[in-house]
């Protein structure tokens, strides 16, 4: 028994940054907005204070803010060839619950992702031939310019508080901040994060050995602030809890304290929590979505709600769920590589080396998200010649600290026993003087990298799992090489008492431990129906009235975090709706 | 001290029988405490009730805490510290049920990249892997694994780690062991309303200061210097 509610102008899917952005443009503008998350409420006076949030088992190790992979998870595997088994806990990637989503438990890392992603089939085969890309790698042009999404960033940054240095103002190069990064119309709000030890010591390495070290752009409000919408920011106070933490002095841009109670104050909006979609319903033509079944998971009791537009802005793997559970587009298949939905899902690689001081003290509790100082030399960089290194792609290298707890983080040097008292001497010893050097490698499209419906496995609705098939390929290989190189050539120079030198992943995807929660694709946006589930406006070519936003839409995955164009990108669909959809619905790009 | 513990869970058998089972229990912490151990000096720690594990699993348990956490200058024992408490509770608990574990099947056995896909709670794997242990260290050496010598117990352990021994028709020893030597590190260094971690030692021994982190002057007054402060829990504040 379904009951039918009254229908909305627009029903969204999931409540983390994408929904709460559109949630507060969309009612703002007049519309009758109904947002529907899976799960409860979040505040910070209520969640996050101190001394309950300051616990590492219970948000770091147990996941607290998480998905619950016993009522949801997906299926995993290498390779279309071999059997998919459910993720049974997490471990690799932490998709966010809750209010605020994932945007409550991030790090704040704030990047502007250039042309050099949004044209990147183009820029490559002008440079360096089509035969530098692999034939099995699926990247294509995303079908938006950095200068259409430039006003969107800016938008982002300011709403959530951004801590950085310009490094290219209107073209000017800027001393101080990243060199490669695109031009900006104006400078970061606030100014950067105080540097921690490690990071000035990498600074000098890295200055040294010929780099343009900056320091990390970051949604860590590094002073007070009062961003655009009036929400206000406490400074950050470098407490050492951030990635999968809530910020109990509101420094982090988090959608649960800015863009979401606005939208709350609008008579327009209206929020129902523990309210779990299921299906997004078509009328007979499959043309137009008209709204979304969904479960009130507290009692079991089933709804309809309808709407003239649909939002999925839940965390990118379930957009995609959404899409293949709801038969809306055609599922992806690998063989024939026709259909576009589950289509070009990506990863991140990653390595790091631990350097090991004697003598210094390191702090490594006293840390803000972003406290990173970085080098975008064979990133955004594109003078660096991608031709000797043989790949489509490059990396950042970094050192900081971030969330470097107890449980999780005591580094020791490389044969130290596993226990005993030799063991506990090396943690007392390394603890407060050790420190590392990280990258974060981009991951090209390929074409056995999807999602699918899983044909075994079903979730806590009886409803087939999302089906995830990875691996990294020969191109992340390279990468991860070159990226060890290059950390251990600027671990060395810096002359540690002892080092764990980096190491390039080259063994299969596993699905623990902790790698990176940033998974992109599986509906991405591009210039056509044929190879792309969206239009550059998030909009289904399928149901004009479907947009998806997230990082479900990226087509492959670069080297920095996703959060900067995932929340440019719920501006600029925010903007088109507006300005263009609402006058006149319809598709907003001929096929 | 051997001897102890095995007078210990006899005597504990019949005590339960006989219904005295609290006033027993503590008997073998009140000898150690006259043994003058650094623990125990002004010891408030709690006997050893156990929510989840049975006798022989808790001779096990104390047993591998007190082997990867021993008495030294660093820090007491893993008893003393609470690690065996933590376990019992974590077992005990949500996590130890299956919390937020998919426990559906079909069950496979996969590859190492798809992770943990034992039909087992983490307590029914702890159950399984202890008497698994148990049983191989009895082929092996005649005794169990808390009745075995120190040597015999770094080579058991170790070969665990290495993926050397296999138990037969017990669960697989590498995930035993990956879980057991995670709770180890959780126990040590979790905050001490876990019930491990007593008296913030994990924490004194790497000189991590807790929950209180106020750092916005601190970042840059104690670049490159040493912060030392007593560590603070989040019962100290609450």
């Amino acid at each position: 028994m379904t009951t039918k509610l009254k229908e909305v102008d627009v029903v969204i899917v999931g409540l983390g940054w994408t929904g709460g952005i559109l949630a507060k443009e969309l009612s703002a503008a007049g519309l009758k907005v109904v947002a529907l998350e899976r799960g409860g409420a979040r505040s910070t006076e209520a969640d996050f204070s101190v001394p309950a949030v300051r616990d590492e088992l219970r948000y770091v190790v147990r996941h607290d803010l998480m998905m619950n992979t016993q009522k949801d998870t997906l299926t995993i595997r290498n390779n279309p060839s071999q059997e998919a088994l459910p993720m049974r806990r997490l471990g690799s990637f932490l998709p966010g619950d809750v209010v605020g989503g994932s945007g409550v438990h991030w790090s704040g890392h704030t990047w502007r992702w250039t042309d050099m992603e949004f044209k990147v089939r183009s820029l490559y085969e002008e440079r360096y031939g089509k035969k530098h890309i692999p034939e099995d790698m699926t990247i294509q042009d995303w079908g938006i310019t950095y200068d259409e999404l430039e006003p969107y960033y800016d938008k982002f940054e300011y709403m959530a508080a951004v801590s950085g240095k310009a490094g290219n103002l209107r073209g000017k190069i800027q001393p101080g901040g990243n060199p490669f990064e695109a031009p900006r119309a104006r400078d970061y709000p606030l100014p950067p994060l105080t540097p921690l030890l490690a990071n000035e010591m990498f600074r000098t390495a890295a200055q040294n050995n010929g780099y343009h070290p900056f320091p990390r752009p970051s949604a860590n409000a590094s002073r007070a602030y009062t961003n655009p919408d009036g929400a206000r920011f406490g400074a950050c106070q470098y407490c050492g809890h951030c990635q999968r933490f809530g910020c109990e002095a509101n420094a982090k841009g988090s959608p649960h304290m800015t863009v979401i109670p606005i939208a709350m104050r609008n008579p327009n909006f209206e929020l129902r929590t523990h309210a779990w979609v299921t299906k997004v319903l078509k009328d007979p033509s499959g043309k137009r979505a008209t709204g979304v079944t969904y479960t009130n998971v507290l009692n079991g009791e089933e709804f309809e709600q309808p709407a003239g537009m649909v939002m999925l802005c839940a965390y990118a793997i379930n957009n995609v769920h959404l899409m293949l559970l709801s038969g809306i587009g055609a599922p992806y298949d690998p063989a024939s590589q026709k259909g576009v939905i589950g289509k070009n899902y990506c990863y991140q690689t990653g390595a790091s080396a631990t350097l090991f001081f004697e003598g210094r003290h390191f702090n490594p509790f006293m840390s803000a998200g972003g406290s990173s100082m970085t080098i975008d030399d064979y990133n955004v960089n594109w003078d660096f010649d991608r031709g000797k290194q043989g790949y489509v792609g490059g990396f950042i290298v970094a050192a900081g600290f971030n969330t470097a707890l107890p449980i999780g983080y005591r580094p020791v040097p490389s044969g130290t026993p596993p226990w005993g008292t030799a063991w506990k001497a090396a943690m007392a010893k390394w603890y407060d003087t050790a420190m590392s050097i990280n990258m974060s490698g981009s991951v090209m499209s390929n074409r056995n990298n999807y999602y699918d419906l899983d044909p075994t496995y079903r979730n806590a609705f009886g409803l087939p799992m999302m089906r995830m098939t990875f691996d990294y390929k020969e191109n992340e290989h390279k990468i991860g090489k070159h990226a060890a190189q290059v950390i251990n050539d600027i671990a060395k120079s810096m002359n540690p008492t002892r080092l764990n030198p980096a190491v390039a992943r080259t063994q299969p995807w596993t699905v623990v431990p902790y790698q990176s929660t940033h998974n992109t694709g599986g509906t991405i946006m591009g210039t056509h129906p044929k190879n792309s589930a969206l239009n550059k406006y998030l909009q289904s070519w399928d149901c004009h009235n479907l947009f998806s936003v997230g990082a479900n839409v990226f087509p492959h995955n670069a080297v920095y975090n996703p959060t900067g164009p995932v929340g440019a990108l719920a501006y600029w669909t925010a903007d088109a709706i507006k300005n263009r959809y609402m006058k006149n619905p319809g598709p907003l790009v001929s096929a | 001290m051997k001897n102890d513990r095995f007078d210990r869970r006899a005597f504990l058998k019949g005590a339960v029988a006989g219904g005295a089972a609290a006033a027993t229990i503590s008997l073998p912490r009140a000898a150690e405490a006259q043994q003058g151990t650094p623990a125990s000096q002004g010891s408030t720690a709690p006997a050893n009730t156990y929510a989840y594990l049975n006798s022989e699993e808790a001779a096990f348990v104390e047993a591998l805490v007190d082997h990867m956490v021993p008495a030294d200058q660093y820090t007491p024992k893993g008893t003393d510290l609470g690690l065996n408490t933590y376990i019992d509770r974590a077992l005990a608990g949500g996590w130890g049920r299956g919390e937020r574990l998919y426990m559906q099947g079909p069950w496979r056995q996969g590859v190492p990249s798809q992770g943990y896909q034992l039909p087992l709670t983490p307590a029914e794997l702890y159950r399984a892997g202890i008497a698994a242990a148990n049983a191989f260290c009895v082929k092996t050496w005649g005794k169990s694994f808390d009745k075995i010598g120190a040597g015999q117990r770094e080579e058991f352990l170790l070969g665990l780690q290495a993926g050397k021994v296999a138990f037969e028709n017990g669960p697989p020893a590498r995930v035993f062991f990956t879980t057991m030597y995670q709770n180890v590190v959780e126990g040590l260094f979790a905050d001490p309303i876990y019930g491990g971690n007593r008296n913030k030692a994990g924490w004194k021994l790497i000189g991590f200061p807790g929950v209180i982190a106020v750092h916005y002057q601190n970042v840059e007054k104690y670049r490159d210097k040493k912060y030392s402060v007593d560590p603070v829990g989040i019962s100290d504040m609450s």
